[in-house]
């Protein structure tokens, strides 16, 4: 047993020592906002935020964050207030299929946090997600209007 | 821990538990001899529409969405000639097996060869205009008053005479007893207030706060989940594997054999799964293709390119005759690769079996093929088969003709009858057991005369043909020909050439593989784009003339092609020099009925760094139904089409696929994205062209031949990185 603190709330969780945090958080806390894409670190689409910092939770075992403050797509917003990242992306309308967006708004939120007014040089550092349908020209734009909302 | 189905509204179908147990959509209710009535209650005006009595208007969509948008697109069709109010549309999937029961009242649900709307819209634009005059009716026959003097705008209709108004949540019952309409007149386009606005997307909002499931997330009670290992060797078969090593493993519940090659374990989380299965010893019979490498494919793919047999898909004139007599030639050998859809959520689904009832969830492209494959593998008849469409993760071809996926949930279930069984693939089995872009080769052969006319092209294509793998009944028609294998360079339909040569044959070795193809988003015009768009580039070059000038000689029957052409060619600046440091392409092509086009600027440091700065991309798709939709199909069409350029090749040794995952097989990031400017033409007429496809073909050819202008190196081969040339 194990004890993940995500989007405030604590959850026991049963998982052996090598369980990737993405399948604790998908499978034994239920939430399934946080995508699969690779499981080896190279599309992002499983982003979440520990201590405020993207991370890849396919790539890091649920053991070596108990604890921690972890927070995923379904906490971003505070209440029914969506977060600025998230309003960006409705009004630019960012997703296609969609599948990436999770990752890909976690690390936005992310680089806004570090960085209030990225450059698009800021951006193509930050944001290494893939996305299949290829929203980038929008994604890019999104950040922008994000940063702007402040 | 099991949490209830949470399924998205438009998919409510799918919550078994919603209504009696099941399916109620369509089913006919004792109150109202010949109303259809929908899961909740409210009554069908017409197969395509539901009015809720809260006004709410429930539009139907059978075409699947995948990101491309046509659920907003088909509803926008439907509210037009309706006369609704827009903010009031929600839309929801039909079922395939209702579809079945109601003798196909939809159509077609098939999701490709960008089809949604352009093969759809008349049907589907008469079911919103059938729908409002039996609202307008039924509100004319409650006042007594002729349906003439009354007009449906906003949800409301309204009887001018009196100023009386009624809104159609008030009016649906009464109009649902109506006869539909038999003559059915549609708005002139000059008059639409909804086609052809960017309309925002129904479904954005649940895909930026987690709360949108697709099938990877689907939950059901009593679940357990299944990880799956098929033959890496196409064609082999399982010879053992030893359960008692993993049996005992955490949490694993079963471990199965599937069908004749694949290997499942079933255990309470996909995790335990995946690990238990990675740990399970398995032996294969590879069979004979575990000798096949990407180099004897290439072989005999080489061999093809001068064999005396071939299909013919376009002739005029006589080529060879006039190569023959040629004062110039030149030649030049292409070839393109294997590659794999990568869709961001790999393949899965999700089946509960008993001998009375099969169901399958599934993010599909074809909601009747995955019924036709819960037919043939669950061996039940129709009336106890079920499919519920789940949200895609991306499709791009994969999740259409194909249901292995499918077929394999249900072998799984069959052996624990009554548990739903989740079947998720790994990335890597993604990766080994695609159906894959067909491999090719081309050998172009051009000739001038003594003045620099072109005075013939042959174009020889050898290699795998889809059809012959997928719908071998079409070559049976065709006594062994795949027309499909010519598209973008065909005689004439929806993919046929954009120029017209004195002398021209285009030619295809059939040569196929072990490697199963599929139909890759753009299918056959990728290939054909880069080999026909390049050479052209060349043919310019040994004529000395200007790429586009060169081009619009041989258009001049062709005027949707060149208005593409011409206006990528003013928005990139063609007749000024580029900017310094930076190197123009072009391209064109007719496909799926669009007509589309592109010019980019790029520059490249130190011989083999390629940075994209800037693509202007026309398409002419006759209507365009959602201009902000048509952009980012665009744009993101590039970032498809510049990933399979540059980065990607499925290579295949001892018989499998060598790349794995992204880090063998990568795909585009945000800082190599260029920036895409897109011009939409609407060049109108009867036919309508699709978007989700036709303009990533453009992208290769029109970077090859930039490349070309900025290193004089003449790239013929993808992907790039093979070459040593990376996007940056
Ligand atoms: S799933 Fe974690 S980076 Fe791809
Ligand atoms: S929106 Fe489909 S993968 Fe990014």
């Amino acid at each position: 047993m194990i004890r993940l603190t995500i989007n405030g709330k604590t959850h026991e969780v049963d998982v052996d020592s090598n369980t990737p945090l993405l399948w604790a958080i998908r499978e034994q806390v239920g939430l399934t906002g946080t995508k699969y894409g690779c499981g080896v670190a190279q599309c992002g689409a499983c982003t979440v935020h520990i201590d405020g910092l993207p991370i890849r939770s396919c790539s890091i075992p649920a053991r070596v964050v108990a604890g921690r403050k972890i927070t995923t797509i379904e906490g971003l917003a505070s209440g029914n207030t969506l977060h600025k990242v998230q309003q960006a992306w409705i009004d630019h309308e960012v997703p296609q299929c969609g599948y990436c967006q999770s990752g890909m708004i976690m690390a936005a939120a992310a680089l806004l946090k570090e960085k209030p007014k990225p450059t698009d040089a800021d951006i193509d550092e930050a944001m290494t997600n893939i996305c299949r349908c290829g929203t980038f020209q929008e994604v890019r734009a999104a950040i922008h209007a994000a940063a702007k909302a402040a | 821990m099991i949490l209830n189905p949470k399924i998205s509204r438009r998919s409510f179908i799918a919550g078994t538990a919603a209504v009696g147990g099941g399916l109620a959509l369509g089913l006919q209710l004792p109150f109202g001899p010949t109303v259809v009535r929908a899961a909740d209650g409210s009554p069908e005006i017409g197969v395509w529409v539901v009015i809720r009595p809260d006004d709410t208007v429930v539009i139907r969509v059978v075409r699947s969405e995948m990101g491309q948008g046509t659920i907003t697109g088909l509803a926008q069709l439907v509210a037009e000639e309706l006369e609704c109010d827009w903010s009031k549309v929600v839309t929801e999937y039909p079922t395939p097996g209702e579809s079945v029961k109601r003798k196909r009242a939809w159509g077609d649900f098939s999701t490709g060869g960008s089809r949604g709307i352009r093969t759809s819209h008349e049907y589907v634009r008469k079911g919103g205009a059938a729908a409002r005059m039996m609202l307008v009716q039924a509100a004319a026959n409650q006042w007594g008053v002729p349906a003439s003097e009354c007009a449906a705008a906003n949800s409301i209709v309204t009887h001018g005479p009196s100023m009386r108004r009624v809104s159609y949540g008030k009016v649906a019952e009464a109009a649902a007893r109506l006869q539909p309409p038999k003559d059915v007149k549609l708005k002139d386009p000059k008059e639409w207030k909804v086609i052809g606005k960017p309309m925002k997307r129904l479904d954005t909002r649940d895909k930026v706060n987690g709360k949108q499931v697709y099938g990877f997330d689907l939950k059901l009670p009593g679940m357990l989940n299944a990880a799956i290992k098929e033959c890496p060797v196409f064609g082999g078969k399982v010879k053992s594997f030893d359960v008692a090593r993993v049996a005992s493993l955490k949490g694993v519940r079963k471990v199965v054999q599937v069908g004749d090659s694949a290997v499942a374990v079933v255990a309470d989380t996909w995790w335990q799964a995946k690990t238990a299965l990675e740990q399970l010893p398995v032996v294969w019979d590879e069979g004979p293709n575990a000798k096949v490498s990407s180099a004897s494919i290439a072989e005999i793919l080489k061999a093809g390119l001068d064999a005396e047999q071939a299909f013919v898909g376009n002739q005029a004139g006589n080529a060879k005759q006039a190569l023959a007599g040629a004062a110039k030639k030149i030649e030049a050998v292409y070839a393109y690769p294997f590659q794999n859809h990568v869709c961001m959520e790999p393949m899965n689904a999700t089946a509960r079996y008993t001998a009375d009832k099969c169901e399958v969830w599934v993010p599909t492209q074809d909601g009747e093929a995955s019924f036709a494959a819960v037919l043939a593998a669950s061996g039940l008849p129709a009336d106890k088969c079920e499919v519920y469409k789940i949200n895609l993760g991306g499709g791009f071809g994969r999740r259409g003709a194909f249901q292995d996926y499918v077929t394999q949930a249900i072998l799984i279930a069959k052996q624990m009858p009554g548990t739903p069984v989740k079947l998720l693939w790994s990335r890597e089995e993604d990766m080994v057991q695609g159906r894959y872009h067909p491999v090719m080769q081309c050998k172009l052969v051009g000739g001038f005369d003594a003045a620099n006319n072109l005075t013939g092209l042959h174009m020889r294509l050898s290699g795998q043909s889809i059809l012959a793998a997928v719908r071998p009944a079409i070559l049976e028609q065709q006594k062994g020909r795949d027309p499909l294998t010519f598209q973008g360079v065909a005689d004439g339909g929806e993919h046929s050439i954009g120029y017209s040569f004195p002398n021209l044959l285009v030619d295809h070795a059939m040569r196929n593989t072990h490697v199963p193809p599929g139909f890759w988003r753009g299918v056959n015009i990728n290939q054909n784009a880069v080999f026909i768009e390049c050479f052209m580039d060349e043919l310019a070059e040994a004529a000395g003339q200007d790429p586009v000038e060169f081009r619009r000689k041989y258009m001049a029957k062709y005027p949707r092609n060149l208005a593409v052409l011409n206006a990528v060619a003013e928005g990139i600046g063609w007749s000024k020099p580029a900017p310094a440091g930076t190197f123009r392409g072009v391209a064109q092509m007719k496909a799926f009925n669009s007509y589309v086009a592109a010019a980019c600027e790029i520059s490249v440091q130190g011989g083999n760094k390629v940075k994209v700065h800037r693509i202007v991309a026309a398409t002419d798709c006759g209507y365009a139904v959602n201009p902000a939709q048509i952009e980012r199909q665009v744009s993101g069409s590039f970032v498809y089409g510049l990933s399979a350029l540059f980065m990607q090749e499925c290579t295949v040794k001892d018989g499998r696929i060598q790349q794995e995952n992204f880090n063998t097989y990568q795909s585009m990031r945000i800082a190599q994205m260029p920036k895409v400017e897109t011009i939409i033409v609407e060049g109108g007429g009867d036919v309508w062209g699709g978007i989700g496809e036709p303009t990533i073909c453009v992208a290769a050819p029109a970077v090859l031949n930039a490349f070309y202008k900025a290193t004089g190196k003449r790239i013929r081969t993808v992907p790039l990185k093979n070459h040593g040339i990376e996007l940056v």
